[in-house]
């Protein structure tokens, strides 16, 4: 809170990519948003980049729909709200099905064996409809992206997954699924691998395919295959994809909301943040009711000294009621962040709060825009609605 | 019955609130809590629940359902054998597929819920229950989650797999037994999701969808007259500002949720209940019984 405490422009200066993470529900895609309108109101060149089916990141730019392609976002619509962009700002909206055909394409040694891969039916099925592929994908496509080098910077929202965590495991888990190296030499019991095997992978083959069915099995093996020259391709590629998120021009931000179990979750998350040697940035808490300033004792006459100016008793009494229970939430918000600060040893909690107007549209953005962008002490003002 | 949405909308609080009702109703009631996060636990102090059922209080019981103690017992039920078992859990193959395969965990953790669901309990020591109370996973991913079983149905042709993952797609679509429950917040882009949830839950995986919560609705507590005599109060100084500035943007907010009720209401077929935003600190087993007492 210190006015010596970074601000978010000191925090992301030199970096080129900066990943917001987070439970679900607590504002990561409007955070990332207006993280990115705020670089490019600085001049960077700026994509932001999120995979959700909900398409909320179109909706909070006022885009009509998103494409696996970015889109500039027309400046004038910031202009009007008091945002001059003087980089430029893009948004992508990743369908991770299409990434992971892209994907395929570019690994694949020939035309045959991608054909092979994107025509498989387990392919079919995994790539696009099952829990997962879109931490895969977001990763691919954030270092794509980086690599290619066309941005200054890069801002992923990252999928709203219940397990904040999930994403950062993403990488080691392609590799892990799209190598099958075992599975693969497992599947030719006749020849030299089940030699080499030995006997109790045999057994453990001929058990599964108990449980699961020897067709899956054979499926399973067949896709695989498909696979066979690529991995080393995508191993390769993994290691890269780690490199870039360890990387010092890397941030790290955590997002979350002043209740307790938010607070929770993010401490937690920061934790394995730092476990993984990934940088860390900070910490946005959205949300926040802030506590009204100077009161200076004289709450206990408030019902009074309200009803003496309203002149209605009785409405003094629920205004006063109501700014009890709205100054509870501040206090329950302040110490929950201050466990957070102290948690994480983070200087300057970047506090959004908890706006009157429901956030849905660029003015809303604009608003979160100027709030992140502040020092901690224009932000009291300003939520004071003193500036 | 399902409690899905999008993250932080108040399904896990929803979901315990649900489970004390029936509970209170006197129907034995299990809530579960997907993935090892034990959110539901911080409902009940001094009690951790993990992937065991738990005993809360009368007729209500919580478990964690945990993808690889779901993926243990699955297979020991399968293989009957705890030797063979641990073997199997021991070989690289078996390892590598069950880490690697996408949305496997999601399909055990179905297969634990079919199983809780069961008159005829799969688990020796399990009993039964007359409701089963699922805290699902956030939205983005709750549409891919309960399509999973059917994934897996058709990528496995035939054999076990394709048997059990169309009984539990069958399970999940079954009308009479199975409900899903969609939890909203009063705001623009919640109900704009909520819309498109309800259309792709009934549409592309064919729940049946119950009901809709709408969360964390503020009272009125002011009229537009009162509001308008207290602007000026907002510009004075000290408590008083500081007060009609509390009240200002109390009225202001439970207006714009109120339109925002009203758009859900025509955007979506099932019928919408709303809970009160409950002010206090935290949300505990006392917010939830709170809660409770208000779903009749």
């Amino acid at each position: 809170m210190s006015p010596h405490s970074p601000t978010l422009a000191d925090v992301l200066d030199g970096k080129e990519v900066v990943i917001c993470a987070g439970s679900g529900g607590v504002g990561k895609t409007t955070t990332s948003a207006a993280i990115a309108a705020g670089l490019a109101a600085r001049g960077l060149k700026v994509c932001v980049l999120t995979i959700d089916p909900a398409k909320r990141l179109a909706d909070s730019l006022g885009l009509d729909e998103l494409g696996n392609d970015a889109r500039r976002v027309d400046p004038r619509l910031f202009e009007e709200q008091g945002v001059e962009i003087t980089g430029e700002l893009w948004a992508m909206m990743l369908d991770p099905k299409q990434t992971f055909d892209e994907l395929i394409s570019r690994q694949a040694p020939d035309e045959e064996s991608r054909d092979r891969v994107l025509g498989n039916p387990i392919y079919q099925q995994i790539s696009g409809a099952l829990a997962g592929s879109q931490e895969y994908m977001a990763m691919e496509k954030l270092f794509e992206l980086h690599t290619e080098g066309d941005y200054d910077m890069l801002v992923l929202d990252t999928p709203p997954s219940r397990n904040a965590l999930d994403f950062l495991e993403a990488p080691r888990r392609l590799t892990q699924f799209i190598e099958g190296k075992s599975l693969r030499v497992f599947m030719k019991p006749t020849g030299f691998a089940a030699k080499v095997a030995g006997r109790g992978a045999t057994v453990a083959l001929s058990v599964m395919k108990r449980i699961v069915g020897f067709d899956l099995i054979a499926d399973l093996a067949e896709f695989f295959n498909a696979f066979s020259g690529m991995v080393d391709g995508f191993q390769a590629r993994a290691k890269r994809v780690n490199k870039l998120l360890a990387a010092p021009t890397t941030c790290f931000l955590v997002v979350c909301g002043p209740q307790g179990e938010p607070i929770d979750e993010a401490v937690y998350f920061h934790r394995k943040l730092v476990e993984a040697k990934l940088p860390f940035g900070g910490v946005i808490v959205n949300k926040v009711h802030y506590p009204a300033e100077q009161l200076r004792g004289d709450d206990e006459d408030l019902p009074a000294t309200l009803a003496e100016k309203l002149g209605d008793a009785d409405l003094a009494q629920r205004v006063a009621a109501n700014f009890a229970d709205y100054q509870a939430l501040a206090e329950r918000d302040a110490r929950n962040i201050e466990h957070l600060a102290r948690e994480m040893r983070a200087t300057g909690v970047i506090r959004v709060p908890y706006l009157d107007e429901d956030v849905h549209d660029l003015a809303g953005l604009a608003q979160i825009n100027r709030y992140l962008f502040a020092t901690g002490e224009e932000r009291v003002a300003m939520a004071a609605g003193r500036a | 019955m399902i409690v899905t949405g999008k993250g932080g909308v108040g399904k896990t609080t929803l979901s315990v609130a649900l489970g004390m009702r029936a509970a209170a109703e006197g129907k034995r009631t299990i809530v579960c809590e997907v993935a090892a996060q034990e959110n539901a636990s911080r409902m009940f102090e001094h009690t951790t629940v993990g992937f065991h059922e738990v005993e809360l209080e009368e007729n209500l019981w919580a478990i964690s359902i945990d993808p690889d103690d779901s993926m243990r017992e699955y297979v020991l039920l399968q293989l009957k054998v705890r030797a063979m078992r641990d073997m199997l859990f021991r070989s690289r193959i078996f390892n590598y597929l069950a880490a690697a395969t996408p949305g496997l965990k999601e399909l055990v953790t179905i297969g634990k819920i079919w199983e809780l669901a069961q008159l005829d309990r799969k688990v020796k020591s399990g009993c039964k229950y007359d409701t089963v109370i699922v805290d699902a996973p956030a939205t983005g991913h709750g549409v891919g989650f309960l399509q999973t079983p059917r994934t897996f149905a058709n990528i496995a042709r035939v054999g076990p797999i394709h048997s059990q993952a169309k009984t539990l797609d069958n399970f999940i679509t079954d009308h009479d037994n199975t409900g899903v429950a969609i939890v909203a917040l009063p705001e623009e882009m919640p109900v704009n999701e909520s819309a498109a949830l309800e259309r792709d839950l009934v549409d592309e995986v064919g729940v049946a969808v119950d009901r809709i919560y709408l969360n964390g609705l503020y009272p009125e507590r002011f009229s537009k007259e009162e509001a308008e005599k207290l602007v000026p109060l907002a510009a004075e100084d000290g408590a008083p500002r500081a007060a009609a500035r509390a009240a200002l943007s109390e009225f202001g907010r439970a207006r714009s949720q109120r339109a925002q009720l009203a758009r859900l209401r025509r955007r979506v077929q099932a019928p919408v209940k709303t809970l009160p935003f409950l002010f206090e600190p935290d949300l505990g087993p006392e917010a939830a019984r709170r809660l409770s007492r208000r779903l009749s």
